[in-house]
């Protein structure tokens, strides 16, 4: 300790404080201040131009995202599209067919009335038709056996006969 | 560019080599060269006392002695000092390298000597250092010494250096974002500092006000380490004035950036009894005051001191072993086993660099940190 006392000097210590100093302020003015502002406006720069990158890939990323999205919504849509229209087909032939079926229905009804109906006018006709000719026929066999007295006496017997009869 | 910079290298070398062959040329044959008595320094008793003359200041650039012709090759620096008679200036090689108080500078009336690397004015009258006992001087005290020392020069070419080196970094950017040549060197070790020592110590938010002091004293301490690795022998670092006064700037900038909270808790901790609180606001005031700069400054001064002490010692194997193993395996032995160590002191110049940093900008982020109010 003695040693290192005695080792110190005063106007050593003075000096380096002095140079120190001013070393100290130079290298400030003329070294570190340009150097360290270079070194922070690089890395600024470098960090813009990453952070450019990095932007510019998520702007892709979200674009691709973007049209992964619209595909996949086009997609759906054609696909409720073609659902749709699968649906409208059966829908469709269904109803035709309950159409057409309501339309037989309907036709044979129809017909079967018509039918009837024209059975029924047949009948009538076919009713009347036997009728004259039966009346015709009637007559022309009331005719011949009314052509002689006896037969006619003869028939009226009979038919007072029936008549009793009944 | 190229040409350029191997100018400037060329420049500088050439610098280096005339002056010391100017020196060399104009070396004065040494008559007076005490200790060794001119002869090699080839004892444990020299050896020791070269030891501990390299890891003292010293007041010229001294690279080597020729012991044969008792030539110094090196250069003088000029001396400094407050007398009580005012500043006196003028050339260390005024003391002919004396080192033991048989010199006696006459300045106007003033008598100076220097003694282990001290500069002493003598007691009015006097006309030699008389020694007691334990070889202090009795009718001399010491003086204010601003010489431009071997420490003062070392720490004027770092800053130099720093300036050249990091000026041209700061120009560069001006020119593009990314530097070129040396600077692509220092540029990640600005980077290091700032987010690998202030910014996790400090924080995001405060930081920046102290990069300055951080990167400066960084540096400064890394190339002085370095620079005593070399041949010029530098030993700036392992002078304790040295690395008191950067310990006194860190201890300067986080006493006056602490912040009230910093300021609370030391004085007055919450969450402790009240009768603990004064006594620990003198432990804490002790730890930020005394303590934290002592460690700082003991640990720089300490591990390059004794980081020189190792490495010329193992160099001195080579002289101290010589008479045990011969000439060739003593100086095998010092050769590996400082090569070794100088390779572990490569390292320790950049550790301790960044301890010192490191540590700094702790306790500034202690200062500096907001508390969550509990």
């Amino acid at each position: 300790m003695d040693q290192l006392l005695n080792d110190f000097s005063p106007g050593l210590f003075f000096m380096q404080a002095i140079l120190l100093l001013i070393l100290i302020v130079l290298m400030k003015k003329f070294a570190w201040k340009p150097i360290l502002e270079a070194l922070q406006t690089r890395e600024d720069g470098i960090k813009d131009a990453l952070d450019a990158a990095q932007n510019a890939k998520l702007e892709l990323e979200n674009l691709q995202a973007d049209n992964e999205k619209l595909l996949q919504e086009a997609r759906m849509e054609r696909e409720t599209l073609l659902k749709d229209a699968r649906d409208i087909k059966a829908k469709m032939i269904e109803e035709a067919k309950d159409e057409a079926e309501t339309q037989a229905n309907k036709m044979i009804e129809q017909a079967q009335v018509a039918i009837e109906s024209e059975k029924k006018s047949a009948m009538v006709e076919l009713k009347k038709q036997v009728a004259d000719l039966s009346l015709e026929i009637a007559e022309k066999v009331v005719r011949t056996e009314l052509s002689s007295k006896d037969k006619q006496l003869e028939l009226v017997e009979t038919m007072l006969a029936e008549k009793s009869l009944n | 560019m190229l040409v350029k910079q191997t100018t400037k290298i060329i420049a500088i070398l050439v610098f280096l080599m005339t002056s010391v062959s100017a020196f060399a040329i104009s070396g004065v044959p040494d008559d007076q060269h005490q200790e060794g008595g001119g002869d090699k320094v080839d004892t444990p008793e020299e050896i020791k006392a070269y030891i501990s003359h390299h890891l003292k200041d010293s007041h010229d650039f001294h690279l080597y002695t020729n012991h044969e012709t008792g030539t110094h090759v090196g250069f003088p620096l000029p001396v400094i000092v407050w007398t009580s008679e005012g500043l006196k200036t003028f050339m260390s090689s005024e003391f002919h390298h004396d080192d033991n108080g048989q010199v006696i500078v006459n300045k106007d009336g003033v008598q100076l000597t220097k003694i282990h690397s001290k500069i002493y004015e003598l007691a009015p009258g006097a006309d030699a250092v008389v020694f007691d006992d334990h070889h202090h001087a009795e009718n001399a005290h010491k003086v204010l010494d601003f010489s431009i020392t071997k420490s003062v020069f070392g720490m004027l070419l770092t800053g130099i250096l720093m300036l050249l080196g990091f000026v041209a970094l700061a120009k560069g950017y001006k020119k593009g974002a990314i530097p070129t040549g040396f600077s692509r060197v220092l540029e990640p070790l600005v980077i290091y500092v700032r987010d690998e020592i202030a910014r996790p110590n400090i924080g995001e938010k405060k930081y920046k006000k102290f990069m300055s002091f951080l990167l400066t004293v960084f540096f400064f301490i890394w190339i002085l380490n370095l620079l005593g690795l070399t041949p010029l022998g530098f030993n700036v670092t392992g002078q304790i004035a040295v690395t008191t006064c950067l310990a006194i700037f860190t201890v300067v900038i986080y006493l006056f950036s602490g912040t009230k909270d910093f300021w609370g808790h030391t004085l007055w901790m919450p969450g402790v009894p009240y009768i603990l609180r004064p006594i620990l606001a003198v432990i804490e005031l002790i730890g930020f005051v005394v303590i934290k700069p002592f460690s700082l400054l003991v640990r720089l001064f300490a591990n390059i001191t004794a980081g020189h002490f190792v490495v010329m010692t193992l160099i001195a194997l080579m002289i101290t072993m010589k008479e045990a193993f011969g000439p060739a395996v003593s100086t095998g032995m010092s050769l590996v086993l400082s090569l070794f160590i100088m390779v572990i002191e490569i390292l320790v110049a950049f550790l301790q660099a960044f301890i010192f940093t490191m540590l700094s900008s702790l306790f500034i982020g202690m200062a500096v940190e907001e508390h969550d109010h509990h």
